[in-house]
């Protein structure tokens, strides 16, 4: 019977790395089958099980999205490890600015001032770059 | 005795730093073991996504991607620089530092604006005083970054070629050739330059769900991490290794440092004890 080989990693780890007679991915537009000699394909996938069959029996692994690309013998999973927000962390920014405010008002020494204000002005940056990307989604 | 009692403070002091040094190189030595293995469990990742995006260089997408065309003549390029947050580590920071500026000066004589994004405090503090435009900052990621921690600084960067405002984006770090050698790095992100492939060229393309566009940018915004990321675990093992060599020497030249002012300690010594004693002599002869 032929096989193919799949592949899943995660950017931290690889998960699994073998040959299986199929694999089931959770794309996202539902879950897809691939035997071998599969057409190439590019999906994105929702979170879900990738069930991977061997001769052994089923491996189970947990994906949490990602994308899979496949190619006639070869099948590659990529995991995500993030979790995917669609805009900055704008809160993040917020707070490194009142820090950064927070440090000036109570600096003592020119040093310091001068090192805070540097700070100050690269949360500014920041903010102004959110509120831009906000604006040019609008 | 009261003989050399300057050279005695010395010597302590030396030692006590010694100590310093030698712990702070076990440390690091422990620490770069980690890093190294984090390193080589996510070369797996970027290695897989370096074929897919080979791959994709060969098919004939029915759409073509913005990070993957040209942006048009380079006026602006973005450089995102990781360092790390802590010094000692010999010169690791400093040879970076160097190699970019360097760069950087070409890029400004063709006429070539640079604007930049640093990861770590190092970077933040050298380069703020460059004059050059800062876009984004990242600091205390640690020992153990977090893919998540990146997303945001990368986005910054990635929305400003969006936007036309560069048009290129390289990352610059230190990459990890063995313990003892350190490369400093810059690598262009987007425009992707084709990769290597095996004879794929006929006419093929990928089935793309749900759209090419979506997926395309999926998988090129996650190629992108990726690549900064391994960038920053590279860093990191290299930080680690790096201060691990730099505190042994520290510590070889402590030991050497208390060698001489023990010998020289041990002179002074050996006079006083001799004019003592001529002095005693002299005083009974004078009797």
């Amino acid at each position: 019977m032929p096989t193919i080989h799949v592949d899943v990693v995660s950017a931290t780890e690889e998960l699994y790395s073998g040959e299986a007679n199929c694999v089931f991915a959770p794309a996202s537009t539902g879950e897809i089958g691939i035997y071998p000699k599969h057409v190439a394909l590019l999906s994105t996938l929702k979170p879900g099980e990738v069930r991977v069959e061997t001769d052994k029996g089923f491996e189970h692994i947990y994906v949490s999205g990602g994308i899979v690309e496949v190619q006639p013998d070869v099948v590659t999973i990529f995991s995500d490890t993030a979790i995917r927000a669609a805009d900055l962390d704008e809160s993040k920014a917020l707070d490194a600015k009142m820090r950064a405010e927070e440090a000036m008002a109570n600096s003592s020494g020119e040093k310091d001032l001068l090192s805070t204000q540097a700070a100050l002005a690269e949360s500014m940056a920041q903010l102004q770059m959110i509120s831009k990307i906000k604006a040019s989604k609008l | 005795m009261a003989v050399g009692k300057e050279i005695r403070t010395q010597i302590s002091s030396i030692k006590n730093t010694q100590k310093i040094t030698s712990a702070m190189e076990m440390v690091a030595a422990s620490k770069m073991k980690k890093a190294q293995d984090r390193m080589l469990a996510s070369r797996p990742y970027s290695e897989k996504i370096s074929n897919v995006i080979g791959h994709l260089a060969y098919a004939h997408t029915e759409f073509e991607h913005p990070y993957m065309k040209d942006a048009g003549e380079l006026k602006r390029i973005g450089i995102i620089i990781i360092s790390s947050d802590r010094g000692l580590c010999g010169g690791l920071n400093t040879n970076l530092f160097r190699s970019i500026l360097k760069d950087i000066t070409n890029y400004q004589a063709k006429g070539i604006e640079v604007d930049i994004c640093t990861v770590g405090k190092k970077s933040t503090a050298f380069f703020k005083n460059t004059g050059l435009t800062i876009k984004s900052v990242l600091t205390d990621l640690g020992d153990t970054p977090h893919f998540d921690d990146l997303l945001g600084t990368i986005k910054v960067m990635l929305d400003s070629y969006d936007e036309g405002e560069i048009q290129q984006l390289s990352v610059a770090y230190n990459r990890f050739e063995n313990t003892m050698t350190q490369v400093p790095t810059m690598m262009q992100l987007v425009p992707m330059v084709a990769g290597e492939s095996d004879n794929m060229n006929h006419y093929w393309d990928y089935i793309y769900e749900p759209d090419a566009q979506e997926v395309l940018s999926a998988l090129l915004t996650r190629y992108i991490e990726a690549l900064v990321y391994q960038g920053l675990v590279e860093n990191i093992a290299c930080e680690q290794s790096s201060r691990m060599i730099a505190m042994k020497s520290a510590t070889d030249n402590a030991g050497d440092m208390v060698k001489d002012l023990e010998m020289v300690y041990n002179k002074a010594r050996q006079a006083a004890i001799t004019q003592e004693i001529s002095e005693i002599v002299g005083g009974a002869a004078a009797v």
